[in-house]
């Protein structure tokens, strides 16, 4: 039963949280290698490190959302049971997840009352809970009105909801995930007193981000995280942006192996384009020859930049040319005529059709094409011909033209659809995270052929979470935060320590953009 | 009689209450299912089925309400066969529904007809009789209209209220709500969504039984084949009308009755112009407006035929 | 190949099994039973047109069902399609006396195809505009459009030669479909329902349009990916499997009857879709779903005179055989994927 757990007896100076030796594989991906840390009664600890460095799966086992392969976790001296959530909230564990876990239909009382009484009582105490509520929210000032719906409330309420959800259920050891992502400045300004309110009232804090300036301002201590192991320790007093910076994208940044580019006329172009409520004012060009790195963290407008350039949504504003002509906005048909390669951000769910076979795959952007089509008729063999070209040319392995796509691990299936972009010789190729969740080989596969393109001529437009790779392909870099862009910078004139402020938005040439 | 004084007939207001029962009944049922994210297609079949059943064992010699509770308890089961397939392997909702429908509807003939060989009349049986209530029976109009009803009707209009209370008021309901909105979400915070959504399968199913066995124990007086007459599918598109709530579903079931009953009044007055059948169309049609014009509005369980896989983060 | 005929068969005899059991409910061994079936479904020269003949029109909305579903069309709505082309067919019938044959009968197809197409286009516009879910709103018109039927032919339709229930005008000896077999039933629908079968096999895996219409039906947005028209996709596709539906009401009024009357179909519609399910959704599966369905059903008749097992059985036994299939499925499918 959650709410009770809190009340375990333990060393008052001992650590309240200890993790040792935390080890966790996913597949071919060691999520967490060997991790070790502790957190002490009343302290705030972040957790730092670029995307996929292996925070979010470190706490998720805290919480016991997965089990870990090695390693214990120990919270105010007892071994916690791994894999269940319910064992970690007796314990008084507590964790904000980055992507809410609330009932959007629901009121915030039913939210956090949810699975806090016995399920056979003939009646809710609602009055009781309200009171209590009430009395957590006031004492750490997150009020939200209890009987909004969750539907109704803006994300920094929501992510009250969450806290509170956590508070009610007696946490004394609060994680959150990336707090701050979806929060706007104000919002974080008035989280982050919470937390010190929280800090000032017994609770101990872990929080994970990426974001320097906020890591300095909330934590006592920062631990850094990089490819799956702790690389450094230190005192937020004791360090500063610059030195975090290098230690979270590490001091090899190897000098990319790209030959000097020649870049030739201006292939697409935009100004001023806004889509939805999610890109504002974009600005940037991209020339035949280069290779343009967009870096970001996600959820701060990829995705539609994404699927603006390769054919899927529409801008509501600016201008948007191909060519020297408007770019065909919503028509995937006249971009693949026109030459234009497209390697989606979600492999999954639109890169590849997991049921149908490779050849389908392969071939269905442009089956109306000849010779894929005659008189309205599939030219199975023509396309079967084609795909074993394209296996062969790329290296896709795990199957041939009439195995099912999926059966392919993510790897191929990516080298497949990088294949099928690069077959026509594209004049523009965009790939958004086109090496997102692949194994090293992989990467290196992809790398290679994005720098291939690049080199035959074509204009390449990366979009991407990770700098190693950004810095390594690309001959200039903008990044991309909150839906706008910042201005592009030549990669030979970049460092870590730049790159890594220019990704938590703060400005680099006197222009600020919202963090 | 013209049209409005049909308004004013205790005989029309009766006849609201009793058509409204298997409605009010199958539509709880359905809710039931679909608040806790299960979309229960079976229900034209088990309201078949149940009318059977229902008329089955009273024909063999039981009091009305063993053959109600035998309703109850095969639309229990016909829901743990659904749940076994929609919540348990992840199936299709919309096909293991239809499914069940026409396997319930078929089994339901083949067992009547084997209890009962065809005959020139279906044999009858003496159905629930109409319960005057001491008090109310002496208010003018509404008494007689309340007079009039069986002990069905008032259990359904009692069932309404109790799941009203039930879905809002207990911890029970806020995880069966949970359940069909986020059951992620639930499964952290201590509650069990699978087996929540069996439970409420099995329940929503029986009491979509108990609708069918109103038709045979009390509107009628005997089974024939095709008696349900897409009800069932009224209920579910009433549970959209509803927008998930028993009390609204109350009313949208009595204002259907409302509607159905005034037609078969109409007739006699219109008889002649206006063709028996577009009177009978009236309450279709109005379920696919009803449909329309609740799509765009309802606040849909979220999770409603999400199929929920434990651990998938 | 054989994985994929391994569902079906296990479905059929899961289904056999649980059917078996009923059967002994009614004091009959199961094994008599369905051997009974069987020779009155193919004992005879006439028992085998008369299974041809049941077939049929399950064929068709068999095939209309499986073109949907593919697409994630949920088409409940084929006993209504199939009802109102055979109403077209009365109507229109009525104008082409002395028309040659040749020209009467593909028109009248084409006139009950269209019916049907356009009933299901209804719902099929308001899923697209308004998100509302097909499987209600096709249910439902089936119930209208039968109200409709009667309607019709107890009024503008209606036949003032027949006695008792009510009939539309029947269609003209030009309309009738020839027979396949002398004095019997056996009419050259059963040969456009199986051209037909080949017909949407070679356009579902040969064609563009089949390419796409199975894209969207997997995975509609990585369909959108590739560029494939959503709606238009839905669109054709769903006026495609309303056509075979309303066609089938055509035919069977052309080819069986000759007149339409509100009991023309047993519930044809519905026994289409576990039909298709059966078949799991393949073109050329469906004939033989639905002849394995018109087995049992005219089987059972003959099989109750003898036995005295309700005829319901057979509904029974093909409905059991829907819920096997998809378990079959679950278990066959696991397997496969990875």
């Amino acid at each position: 039963m959650p709410g009770i757990g809190s009340g375990v007896e333990f060393e008052a100076d001992g650590p309240v949280l200890e993790l040792t030796g935390i080890t966790k594989r996913f597949g071919e991906t060691l999520a967490n290698d060997g991790i070790s840390l502790t957190l002490a009664r009343g302290e705030v600890l972040a957790l730092l490190g670029e995307n996929g460095a292996g925070k979010t799966t470190l706490m998720s086992i805290l919480f016991g959302h997965y089990t870990p392969d090695a390693g214990t976790v120990r919270v105010k001296g007892r071994t916690l049971a791994p894999g269940r959530p319910r064992a970690a909230i007796a314990a008084g564990v507590g964790m904000v997840h980055q992507h809410f876990s609330l009932a959007a239909n629901l009121s915030v009382l039913e939210n956090v009352m949810t699975g806090t009484e016995s399920l056979w009582s003939w009646r809710s105490a609602r009055a009781d809970a309200r009171r209590r509520l009430d009395h957590i929210a006031t004492r750490f000032g997150l009020q939200v009105a209890p009987d909004a719906l969750v539907a109704d409330l803006s994300v920094g309420e929501r992510q009250r909801v969450e806290i509170l959800k956590a508070l009610y259920n007696d946490a004394d050891i609060l994680i959150l995930d990336e707090p701050t992502a979806v929060l706007t400045d104000q919002e974080a300004e008035r989280l982050f007193a919470t937390l010190r309110d929280m800090r000032a009232q017994g609770l101990s804090i872990v929080f994970i981000s990426h974001k320097l300036d906020q890591v300095l301002a909330a934590a006592d201590r920062i631990t850094v995280i990089r490819g799956g192991r702790v690389v450094a320790e230190r005192q937020a007093a004791a360090t500063d942006k610059a030195e975090l910076a290098e230690l979270m994208v590490g001091r090899t940044i190897e000098r990319p192996v790209r030959a000097a580019s020649c870049p030739g006329a201006t292939v697409l172009q935009a100004r001023g384009v806004s889509v939805d409520t999610v890109l504002h004012e974009l600005d940037f060009s991209l020339r035949a020859g280069e290779l343009l790195g967009i870096i970001g963290v996600s959820g701060n407008g990829q995705s539609a930049l994404g699927q603006l350039l390769c054919g899927v949504r529409r801008a509501r504003a600016g201008t948007l040319t191909l060519f020297d002509a408007p770019f065909p906005q919503g028509d995937v048909d006249a971009l693949v005529t026109l030459g234009v390669g497209r390697v989606p951000e979600d492999r999954g769910s639109d890169g590849a059709i997991a049921d149908m076979s490779v050849w389908e795959n392969a071939v269905l952007e442009r089956a109306s094409h000849p010779p894929f089509q005659r008189a309205g008729f599939v030219q199975a063999d023509a396309a079967r011909r084609h795909a074993a070209e394209l296996i062969e040319r790329f290296n896709v392995r795990g199957g041939g033209p009439d195995h099912r796509i999926q059966l392919l691990s993510g790897g191929n299936i990516q080298k497949l659809i990088l294949g099928r972009s690069l077959v026509g010789e594209p004049r523009l190729l965009i790939a958004a995270q086109p090496t997102r969740g692949l194994d090293e080989g992989a990467i290196a596969a992809v790398h290679e052929r994005l720098l291939e393109a690049r080199a035959n001529g074509a204009a390449v437009l990366l979009i991407s979470e990770d700098l190693d790779e950004v810095m390594r392909l690309s001959d200039r870099i903008q990044a991309i935060v909150k839906g706008r862009l910042s201005d592009s910078i030549d990669t030979g004139q970049a460092d870590a320590r730049t790159l890594g402020l220019m990704m938590s938005g703060a400005s680099i040439d006197g222009v600020t953009h919202a963090v | 009689m013209d049209i409005i004084e049909i308004l004013a007939t205790t005989g029309l207001w009766a006849a609201v209450l009793r058509i409204a029962t298997p409605l009010i009944f199958g539509t709880l049922g359905a809710l039931l299912c679909e608040r806790a994210g299960v979309l229960n297609l079976g229900i034209e079949g088990i309201m078949t089925f149940g009318a059977m059943i229902g008329w089955l064992t009273v024909f063999q010699g039981a009091d009305l309400w063993t053959g109600v509770a035998a309703a109850f308890a095969a639309g229990m089961v016909f829901g743990l066969l659904h749940a076994g397939m929609t919540v348990n392997l992840g199936l299709s909702q919309h096909v293991t529904g239809l499914g069940i429908t026409l396997f319930a509807s078929s089994v339901a003939y083949y067992l009547f007809r084997l209890a009962v060989p065809v005959a020139g009349t279906p044999p009858t049986i003496e159905p629930f009789a109409p319960i005057a209530v001491p008090l109310l029976s002496s208010v003018p109009f509404l008494g007689v209209v309340l007079s009039s009803q069986t002990a069905p009707t008032w259990l359904a209009v009692f069932t309404a209220l109790i799941m009203g209370w039930v879905l809002f008021r207990t911890p029970l309901g806020l995880a069966i709500r949970m359940s069909g909105e986020n059951p992620e979400a639930a499964e952290a915070q201590g509650v069990d969504p699978v087996r929540i959504r069996i439970g409420c399968v099995m329940v929503g199913s029986g009491l979509m039984a108990v609708g069918g066995a109103f038709l045979t124990l009390s509107a009628f007086n005997s089974f024939f084949p095709t008696m349900v007459q897409g009800r069932g599918w009224v209920c579910i598109a009433l549970v959209v009308f509803a927008s998930w709530r028993p009390g609204r579903a109350l009313f949208g079931a009595l204002l259907f009755a409302l509607f159905d009953a005034y037609q078969l009044r109409l007739q006699t007055v219109l008889g002649g112009v206006v063709p028996y059948q577009l009177f009978l169309m009236v309450p279709y049609v109005l379920s696919i407006v009803a449909l329309v014009v609740m799509a765009r509005r309802a606040r849909v369980p979220q999770a409603l035929m999400k199929p929920y896989i434990k651990g998938e983060r | 190949m054989w994985l994929a005929l391994a569902a079906p068969l296990m479905a059929v005899l899961g289904a056999m099994i649980l059917s078996a059991g009923l059967i002994r409910l009614a004091g009959v061994p199961a094994l008599d039973a369905f051997g009974e079936i069987l020779s009155n479904a193919f004992g005879s020269r006439l028992a085998i047109t008369e299974t041809l003949t049941r077939a049929t029109p399950l064929m068709l909305t068999g095939l209309a069902a499986a073109v949907a579903f593919r697409a994630r069309i949920w088409n409940i709505g084929a006993e209504g399609q199939l009802y109102i082309g055979a109403l077209t067919v009365a109507a229109l019938g009525t104008t082409m006396t002395g028309w040659p044959a040749a020209m009467a009968i593909p028109m009248l197809m084409l006139g009950g195809a269209l019916a049907g197409a356009l009933l299901l286009l209804l719902p099929l516009l308001l899923r697209l505009r308004f998100g509302v879910d097909e499987v209600v709103t096709t249910l439902l018109l089936n119930f209208i459009a039968v109200l409709f039927v009667s309607l019709m032919i107890e009024g503008a339709l209606k036949d003032p030669m027949a006695f008792g229930w009510p009939q539309s005008m029947p269609v003209p000896i030009e309309a009738e479909l020839p027979k396949l077999v002398e004095r019997t039933r056996l009419h050259i629908g059963l040969l456009i329902a199986i051209v037909l079968a080949v017909l949407v096999y070679v356009l579902q895996s040969r064609t563009l349009f089949g390419l796409r219409s199975r894209a969207v039906g997997l995975n509609p947005d990585g369909a959108r990916f590739a560029g494939v028209a959503i709606g238009r996709t839905l669109i054709v596709t769903g006026c495609l499997s309303g056509a075979l539906a309303g066609l089938a009401g055509a035919i069977e009024v052309m080819g069986v009857k000759g007149y339409v009357t509100t009991d023309l179909s047993p519930g044809y519609g519905y026994t289409g879709i576990l039909v298709a399910m059966l078949a799991a959704l393949h073109p050329l599966g469906v004939v033989a779903a639905s002849l394995f369905a018109a087995t049992l059903f005219v089987g059972a008749d003959g099989m109750s005179r003898a036995l005295g097992v309700p005829t319901y059985i057979a509904d029974v036994t093909v409905a059991l055989s829907l819920l096997t299939m998809l378990v079959a499925l679950f278990f066959t499918q696991y397997r496969v994927r990875r």
